[in-house]
């Protein structure tokens, strides 16, 4: 068990609603959910969801807390809309489904083989570091994700539109190292670095 | 002048009629075949010139029976009212060329038409008399309301503030009933976000302090006996003192109890003092007067459940199978009474389908959500009291599985019984001359069909569900708040507000002498004649709204004031001696017996089509409103109810060599839509013995249907008189025709 996760525990005991609206981005509107399902029924990949928003919702309120931030189930939304569209209670549902999902990878409880997750750290460190996408190095690194021999793989079969990606332009190899970024790195960081500590106060003040 | 017959007939050319129909060829019909003094033609017959040539010949020329032949009765009802004469009318827009294509083939046909209904007209106006005013009447501006919570307190107030005068006769020792045992009530104004006063306090001051309310507490009705107007009441104190006192008219808000929670032995009541019912929990709200609530050993409860539809919306032997309406916003309004408190209380609500109803309830709703109380979809199985604490057991319906919740107090949403007093189906009335006060009663009525107002189902008094709820069966008598239907306070004081406003029409109808609704102002009143009767008690037990008694030597006894003016007594008259002045078995039965009947070798069949006039008759006329056609053959005649059709018509009718008889009423049944309650299935019941008349006759069954038509059957109703025009078609034209 992660510190953080230890922590939370200790803090919330049973209370694991108010852990979700106190720590996970728009949290605070679970409890507003009438359990309509139309979320549910509205969700393109629902059918392929362990638990729809519908279930989650109700798992968070009946306090299944280990089941709900170990599921794969909000790492499948692909945000589309629709959900958030149709609630009639208006929550922002894809939004609480990514909340959950970074709230449960901050714990280290999300599933650790699931693809989305990690192409989703993948992302979110690649972009961090010079405030610019660094697509040779992300699609690489995407290339070795599943291990050495299946990275050789996978760039063996995609040489030939590699090089013509080279050849239009549309791919500088020189980007290997370093890479284009930002002009001012360390104020992104600083950027990012206050908006976490935004984040955090905001859940020490939550009072149910 | 009402001596000396002097009949009128009125043609109207307008709209159309003139240029479609030889209205000459009518007005001789009218002086030759049906005997009418007058008969003009006129342009425009409802403008001013044409009401004054009527006028002028009622003021000049003695006419005391107007028949006027143009637009639907319907129509122009405001300008065709004319003072101390008998009204009739012939519908030769809606009834004729309004449904008839204006084509040469259709010419003749609908001629016939139109010649048949002024015959009718005429011939109605024959039978019927200028109305002559009821001498049983009586004007008594003071209102009993029975039942001193915040229904009756509610009605009565009303009742003051519009001037007229109440007594509230209240069964315990204080008013306020169930509301003065809660704490709060639901929020009956924007932002519905709270629990509010229950306001009883104000209600029982306006009481105290007017001069139009009185007030008789731990006081029962032992007798109630008269009508509209002349209502007397004996009520009677704990003490056993009676006093006698006169009505204008009765609310009655005897309200509900909870249902018996010790019923539910497997939801934990009775076996722990911590499962308690939703008025329980009010009373220890109020105890608590916004401190913590405690359970009865006197702990702060930190975590509650509340079970909803606690032995209600169950097919179970012994629960109540309806929802009771206001259980969930009830149970939302007692979770914030712990939320309010202490937010960290665990309030759960688990329901399997939560209903919030009235204006605000989605509001309070998401008040509750924001408050923090949890909803969970579920259904509770069982509440174990074993352990120190309660364990609810319920199926979580949302994510399929059987789950348990640990609380310190259960509360129980157990459901409305109305306080209806007997259910008169089941228990009849005393003999005459053996009548004894029922302490199970609420009313004590005298009236012969017994001692409560009638239920219609679940235990509840009916009332005419669709179309006017305060109405009751019994006229003059007005039921408010959950002893009608469940609901919460809010409804049950816009109930009190409604019942009290009905109240003052019957005290008004009554003083005038004239009917209530739905015939609202209707002078006519039943008649009968004595020395043709035969006792068979029909008509006093048929009565929809028990107007009818027996008096000493067993006769009918007409309460003129308690009669709606349907009509069902007169359908049930074996000996057709009830009648009312403007509508009897001989104004119709002429009307039928007196049309142009051709002899089989025209092959122009003729269809009678019976039709209420508060559903059917309407849907024709819409149904010509937009010019839908149907058959040349028919002639129909309305009637007040379904219930008024007395047999011997549908007799008549086939004797004088009609084809085919089509009756048209209003829904019947637990849902029914009639506006007398009883008078359509009154009529199925009669019409089912009419086979035996058909083949005494040796006609086909088919010749006589009965339909339930309602007022927005505009296709269908032209449909059903189609479909008997094809059906005579097909079994051949009736062999009596002269």
């Amino acid at each position: 068990m992660s510190n953080l996760n230890q922590t939370m525990v200790e803090k919330y005991r049973n209370d694991f609603l108010n852990e979700v609206r106190a720590n996970v981005e728009e949290g605070d509107w679970v409890n507003m959910c009438m359990q309509c399902g139309v979320c549910a029924g509205s969700c393109p990949l629902g059918p392929y969801w362990e638990h729809p928003p519908q279930e989650i919702f109700m798992m968070i309120r009946a306090g299944k807390r280990e089941e709900v931030l170990t599921s794969t189930s909000m790492w499948m939304c692909t945000s589309c809309y629709n959900c958030i569209a149709r609630c009639p209670r208006e929550l922002p549902i894809t939004h609480i489904m990514h909340g959950l999902a970074h709230y449960a990878d901050r714990l280290g409880l999300a599933p650790k083989e699931q693809p989305t997750r990690k192409f989703a750290n993948k992302f979110w460190d690649n972009l961090t570091k010079k405030g610019r996408v660094n697509e040779l190095k992300l699609g690489l690194a995407l290339y070795f994700m599943n291990g050495f021999m299946e990275g050789i793989k996978v760039a063996m079969a995609n040489q030939k539109l590699g090089l013509n990606m080279i050849k239009t332009k549309r791919m500088n190899p020189m980007e290997i190292i370093g890479g284009h970024g930002v002009k001012d790195t360390s104020g992104l960081h600083a950027i990012l670095k206050k908006a976490r500590e935004i984040e955090l106060a905001k859940a020490e003040e939550f009072k149910g | 002048m009402a001596d000396e017959m002097k009949i009128g007939a009125y043609i109207c050319k307008g709209c159309g009629i003139g240029e479609r129909l030889d209205t000459a060829q009518m007005a001789q019909i009218a002086t030759r075949d049906a005997k009418a003094a007058i008969a003009k033609e006129h342009e425009f017959l409802c403008n001013a010139d044409g009401i004054k040539m009527i006028q002028d010949d009622i003021d000049n020329e003695g006419v005391n029976r107007v028949a006027i032949i143009g637009c639907s009765r319907r129509a122009k009802v405001e300008a065709f009212n004319f003072k101390d004469v008998a009204i009739t009318r012939g519908n030769i827009r809606e009834g004729v060329i309004w449904v008839r294509p204006d084509t040469d083939e259709a010419r003749e046909t609908t001629q016939d038409m139109a010649d048949d209904y002024v015959r009718m007209a005429v011939i109605e106006a024959k039978f019927c008399k200028p109305p002559t005013p009821n001498e049983e009447t009586a004007y008594n501006r003071h209102v009993l309301v029975v039942g001193g919570g915040v229904t009756g307190m509610t009605a009565a107030v009303e009742i003051a503030k519009a001037g007229y005068s109440a007594t509230i006769v209240e069964k315990t020792g204080a008013l306020g009933g169930a509301a003065a045992k809660s704490w709060k009530r639901i929020p009956q104004k924007s932002p519905y976000a709270d629990p509010e006063d229950t306001g009883v306090a104000d209600l029982i001051k306006f009481i105290e302090d007017s001069d139009k309310i009185t007030v008789h507490l731990n006081s029962t009705l032992t007798k109630t006996s008269g009508a509209p107007g002349r209502f007397s009441a004996d009520i009677t104190a704990e003490s056993g003192s009676t006093t006698t006192e006169n009505f204008g008219a009765i609310v009655q808000a005897s309200g509900y109890t909870e249902y018996d929670a010790n019923q539910l032995p497997e939801l934990g009541y009775g076996k722990s003092d911590n499962v308690v019912t939703q008025a329980e929990l009010d009373a220890m709200a109020l105890a608590a007067d916004g401190g913590p609530i405690k359970t009865k050993d006197g702990k702060e409860v930190k975590s509650v459940a509340f079970v909803q539809c606690a032995g209600q919306r169950s097919d179970k032997e012994g629960h109540l199978n309806y929802c009771s309406g206001h259980c969930c916003s009830t149970s939302v309004k007692q979770a914030m009474y712990f939320k309010d408190q202490n937010p960290a209380i665990d309030t759960n609500v688990i329901y399997t389908d939560l209903r919030m109803p009235g204006a605000g309830g989605e509001d309070f709703y998401r008040s509750g959500q924001r408050k923090g109380v949890t909803f969970t979809k579920g259904c509770v199985t069982e509440v174990a009291t074993g352990g120190s604490e309660l364990e609810v057991k319920f199926k979580d319906l949302i994510l399929n599985e059987d789950t348990s919740e640990k609380v310190d107090l259960v509360v129980l949403a157990t459901g409305q019984v109305a306080n209806s007093g007997l259910n008169i189906d089941e228990v009849g009335q005393d003999e005459p001359g053996e009548w004894k006060t029922n302490p199970e009663s609420v009313l004590n009525l005298s009236y012969r069909q017994g001692k409560d107002i009638p239920q219609l189902t679940m235990g509840f008094n009916d009332s005419h569900f669709i179309c006017f709820p305060y109405e009751t069966r019994r006229t003059g008598i007005y039921t408010a708040g959950p002893v009608r239907r469940p609901m919460d306070m809010q409804q049950a004081m816009e109930d009190a507000v409604g019942a009290a406003m009905k109240a003052i029409q019957a005290v008004e109808n009554a003083g005038k002498g004239r009917a209530a609704h739905p015939r609202a102002g209707d002078l006519s009143y039943p008649q009968f004649r004595r020395e043709g009767c035969t006792q068979c008690k029909r008509c006093t037990v048929e009565c929809p709204f028990g107007a009818i008694d027996e008096d000493e030597q067993r006769f009918p006894q007409f309460n003129e004031a308690r009669c709606r003016r349907c009509g069902t007594c007169m359908g049930a008259c074996p000996v057709r001696v009830i009648s009312f002045e403007n509508y009897s078995v001989d104004s119709v039965g002429q009307q039928i017996k007196n049309i142009d009947i051709p002899d089989e070798f025209e092959e122009k069949p003729r269809i009678l089509a019976l039709a209420c006039e508060n559903d059917a008759y309407p849907a024709l006329d819409m149904a010509a409103m937009n010019r839908v056609e149907y058959s040349a053959f028919v002639r129909v005649v309305p009637v007040r109810c379904l219930g008024s059709v007395n047999l011997i018509w549908i007799t008549d009718a086939l004797n004088s060599g009609y084809d085919g008889a089509v009756l048209m009423g209003c829904k019947k049944g637990e849902n029914y839509q009639c506006h007398f309650v009883k008078g359509s299935e009154m009529a199925s019941v009669r019409m089912s013995k009419v086979d035996d008349t058909l083949q005494s006759l040796s006609l086909e069954p088919e010749r006589v249907t009965t339909h339930e038509v309602a007022i927005t059957d505009i296709e269908r109703a032209p449909e059903i008189i189609n479909e008997m025009a094809e059906t005579i078609e097909k079994i051949g034209l009736s062999p009596f025709k002269f």
